[in-house]
């Protein structure tokens, strides 16, 4: 039994199919709508949950924890098929945890009606907004997610360039939850720059741009910039305008954006009944290129075995560009620390764009992620 | 006489037989499943229910305990269980992270440990057993990329000369064997947790399945010891030390292994309530917006209810049964949507009330103007049972009293309060108390509306409208993942805290009574 999100389970059940009466079995596949991973951290202690899990990356540090995953044993020869980037969102502790199947990430989205794609720094962007603001073809010179809330994932490619960070790394590369970044000169350096920008400033990051509007915003023309994920590219498309696809700029002196590269992933279940079946499916069975096209075409985002995505991104330049855009990208920390980060760096985020002082609220939320962390 | 079991059967009604029996079916079929998990409790149950049951329905005597016991059942399962596991959860620090029991959370971090060698080759496998049947004791015939075929078992490798398999051509997977039985991939499957388990010893290390066809060699980095409690890394030497419920570094270092486990913690989680700065600062704050908010609720839903009520009650009053099926329209949508379309009109620059009255009110990123929109979103949703309380109520308000009041020289408003008004009351008291409570905890509308914003800049964990319950979901589910054990700790004390104010409110309300009745 698989579960997974709504929109992929219509093609996982084709594949699934086709391996099962391979084998002479029957696979169901069962979508779930709401919170699938806490869904499947409570099935699965119950012993009831399925054998396999589509999941993102980030999830892997609460799954490892709570004892819901296994390791997977991916060959040397398969785990040089994926890109690096893939390999590591999945690697947790030394260990591989996953198949990856799709990468994401931040990337700008010019409507080139409006305003001139491919800006060399964040700086150029917002002076080209805001002339398309005068010139009355746009209301709004960029649409970033804010929200009252906050929103730090949306804000990373920026918090990256200004050479701010939320975790430090170890000498293997892997997160440091003793390592907090968001109180460091770079993170606070950014902050500065969401008050020069936020409402008492120059006016263009706002509060009530949130995760409903943003998008909508840009395919109705009200503003030319948009910063968002191959999710919005559905929309984006439907919308019929021109657009172009490019990284987020950085700010001038600074260095490029570093957007977060989500993976989505196949994770084998602790607690499968089938176990042996799981693993061959997961192993010999999705990593392969017509798999993994598949699932590209039903959610365009870039496939992360390297084979795919070659194939995908010479068809869908898009593609391409959203790969582009994560030359500087860090992956998305997979370690439990991260659930400690979300809501502390967001309302900081929100409070410094509604006007407070930038430096108070980065090491107040620095503070409070700390703590948080220590209790865990 | 006392009558015979012969009489004593004629006289049972065939539904009770039935119902009884199906109990008793119910229990055949679920005390194995029980027995097989080792939940003795579950069985003790079972078994109770399903003898009470038979008893209380089979015998002539017990009448009334024939109508009380299935309520009585179903209360206790319902009710007075999840209150039970609320409260024994709340002395636990069951959550992520520490959701196993100890031997599960080794067993797990032993498994998650195992690493491939690096460099090592691996192995194409074929499963066999001595019988046909997938029950013997099976071994693991192993192709190495040479093509030389071994056998494995829990003793070790043995080389098998190639005269004695068939193999795939392509693969190199071996198909038959002599004297032994090549299991299907189903069978393979079916091995389940022996096939998990079997491991055949090889030289600094031992070699596993994975999947139905591949074998690697694999090593633990972590080895437990029973007698310390403790936790070995093999390739650093760390010493991981048992202590709270996770393993620490022995050295001090405050490295700690991913998996925990479930452990008592006593008052733990009550005290926290107390103790720490993070929950105890804001706690009053919240408190009194929590009262603040569900007085004020019921006062305006009530009030507004009560108005368009006695508005609708006017004798001289037209297209009635019109205006009502309107004031009627948001309580027929669910909530739920309702509060996600205010949040957005709320919007400060796109929203729909800015943009209607041509204002720039910061509408959820202000704290007094949040508190307001919550108050008017709480408004619009529950003015219409308010009404439709009221309208009922004001039917009961005897007319003849309302009569001789004008013909005493009453004014209107006079007749409202001295009759309607206490007639109305005496009857919504105790559904004011229940709106109340209701309202104590109303989760959607904050959650949906506001999540508790804005924040003060600094706090991330409580916001300008959070109510008890909100900010309690942000402390349980918000910094460090779930934490049940405090959620239960906190769930508790609202219930007490809920359970105390709606016992004064009803004393009052005896009170009120009793003033009136006078």
């Amino acid at each position: 039994m698989i579960w997974t999100d709504a929109q992929r389970a219509p093609v996982l059940q084709q594949f699934a199919q086709s391996f099962a009466s391979a084998n002479g079995i029957s696979v169901s596949v069962q979508p779930v709508a709401t919170d699938l991973q806490s869904a499947y951290v409570t099935a699965t202690a119950a012993g009831k949950g399925p054998d396999i899990v589509v999941g993102a990356t980030d999830w892997i540090g609460n799954l490892v924890q709570n004892g819901a995953i296994s390791p997977l044993p991916l060959a040397a020869s398969q785990k040089s098929a994926f890109e690096t980037t893939a390999l590591n969102a999945v690697t947790y502790n030394g260990q591989v945890y996953g198949v990856p199947y799709a990468t994401e990430n931040l990337a700008l989205i010019t409507n080139t009606g409006e305003a001139a794609a491919n800006p060399a720094t964040f700086e150029a962007m917002v002076a080209n907004g805001q002339a398309a603001v005068k010139a009355g073809k746009a209301s709004e010179a960029l649409a970033m997610q804010i929200g009252q809330q906050g929103d730090p994932y949306t804000a990373q490619p920026l918090l990256g360039s200004a050479g701010g960070f939320i975790f430090g790394t170890k000498a293997d590369g892997s997160y440091d939850p003793a390592q907090v970044g968001v109180d460091n000169a770079g993170s606070k350096a950014f902050a500065a720059r969401l008050a020069k920008y936020g409402e008492k400033g120059q006016n263009v990051f706002k509060r009530s741009i949130d995760a409903n509007n943003a998008v909508s915003l840009f395919t109705s023309g009200k503003t030319p910039y948009l910063i968002s994920g191959p999710w919005a590219l559905e929309q984006v498309r439907k919308a019929g305008l021109k657009y172009a696809i490019s990284p987020v700029p950085g700010f001038a002196g600074m260095g490029p954006s570093a957007p977060f590269v989500g993976v989505q992933a196949f994770y084998v279940s602790a607690k499968a009944k089938n176990t042996a079946l799981a693993q061959e499916f997961t192993l010999n069975y999705l990593t392969k290129k017509d798999v993994e096209e598949a699932l590209y075409k039903v959610d365009p985002r870039a496939p992360a075995l390297t084979e795919a995505y070659d194939d995908v991104s010479k068809t869908d330049p898009d593609i391409a560009a959203f790969q582009a855009a994560a030359a500087h990208g860090v992956v998305l920390p997979q370690i439990p620390a991260m659930s400690a980060v979300w809501g502390p760096l967001g309302i900081a985020e929100a409070a410094i764009v509604g006007g407070a002082d930038p430096n108070t609220a980065m090491t107040n939320a620095a503070t409070q992620i700390k703590a948080a962390i220590a209790k865990g | 006489m006392a009558p015979s079991p012969a009489e004593r059967l004629a006289r049972l009604s065939w539904p009770r037989v039935v119902f009884v029996g199906l109990v008793a079916a119910f229990a055949v079929l679920t005390i194995p499943t029980l027995v097989d998990k080792h939940s003795w409790t579950g069985v003790t149950i079972s078994v109770a229910v399903t003898v009470i049951l038979a008893y209380v329905y089979l015998t002539p005597k017990r009448i009334a305990a024939r109508f009380l016991v299935p309520g009585t059942i179903l209360l206790l399962a319902f009710q007075v269980y999840p209150i039970g596991y609320t409260i024994s959860t709340a002395f636990t620090n069951y959550g992520d992270g520490h959701r196993l029991s100890q031997s599960q959370a080794v067993a797990q971090l032993e498994a998650d440990s195992v690493l491939e060698q690096p460099g090592a080759q691996r192995y194409e496998l074929s499963v066999a057993t001595r019988t046909a049947d997938a029950s013997g004791p099976f071994v693991f015939f192993l192709t190495d990329p040479n093509g030389k075929v071994e056998r494995g078992d829990a003793t070790g490798l043995t080389p098998v000369p190639d005269a004695q398999v068939a193999k795939d051509p392509f693969t190199g997977k071996v198909i038959t064997a002599q004297g032994w039985h090549i299991l299907s991939g189903i069978q393979v499957n079916g091995l389940g947790q022996r096939l998990a388990g079997f491991e055949v010893p090889v030289s600094g290390g031992f070699i596993k399945s994975v999947g139905l066809s591949e074998a690697y060699v694999g090593q633990f980095t972590m080895k437990y010891d029973a007698a310390t409690q403790t936790m070995t890394d093999t390739r650093t030497n760390t010493v991981y030390k048992a202590s709270n419920g996770t393993f620490k570094a022995a050295d001090g270092s405050g490295k700690m292994l991913p998996i925990g486990w479930k452990i008592d913690v006593r008052f733990k989680n009550f005290t926290s309530v107390l103790t720490d700065a993070a929950i105890r600062g804001p706690f009053l704050r919240v408190l009194i917006w929590t009262i603040a908010f569900a007085i004020l609720s019921v006062l305006t839903t009530f009030g507004l209810g009560l108005l368009l009520a006695v508005v609708m009650d006017h004798p001289r009053m037209r297209g009635r049964r019109l205006y009502s099926s309107l004031l009627l329209l948001p309580y027929a949508m669910p909530a739920f949507i309702s509060t996600l379309v205010w949040s957005s009109m709320y919007n400060k620059d796109f929203g729909l009330l800015n943009k209607l009255f041509g204002t720039h009110i910061d509408w959820l990123g202000s704290p007094w103007a949040a508190r307001g929109s919550v108050l008017l979103t709480n408004l619009w949703l529950g003015f219409p049972y308010m009404f439709l309380v009221c309208a009922g109520l004001l039917q009961a308000v005897p007319q003849e009293l309302k009569e001789v009041a004008k013909v005493d020289g009453a004014s209107p408003f006079r007749v409202f309060r001295s009759v309607t008004m206490p007639t109305v009351l005496i009857g919504a008291m105790p559904l004011l108390i229940a709106s109340f409570s209701y309202n104590f905890n109303n989760f959607n509308v904050i959650r949906l509306l506001t999540d508790g914003g804005p924040y003060p800049s600094g706090s991330s964990t409580a916001g300008d409208t959070d109510i008890l319950i909100s900010y309690t979901y942000r402390l349980a589910f918000g910094g460090q993942g779930a934490q049940y054990g405090l959620a239960s700790a906190i769930s508790f004390l609202i219930f007490v805290l809920v359970g105390l104010i709606s016992y004064a409110g009803f004393r009052q309300t005896r009170q009120l009574e009793e003033v009136y009745a006078r």
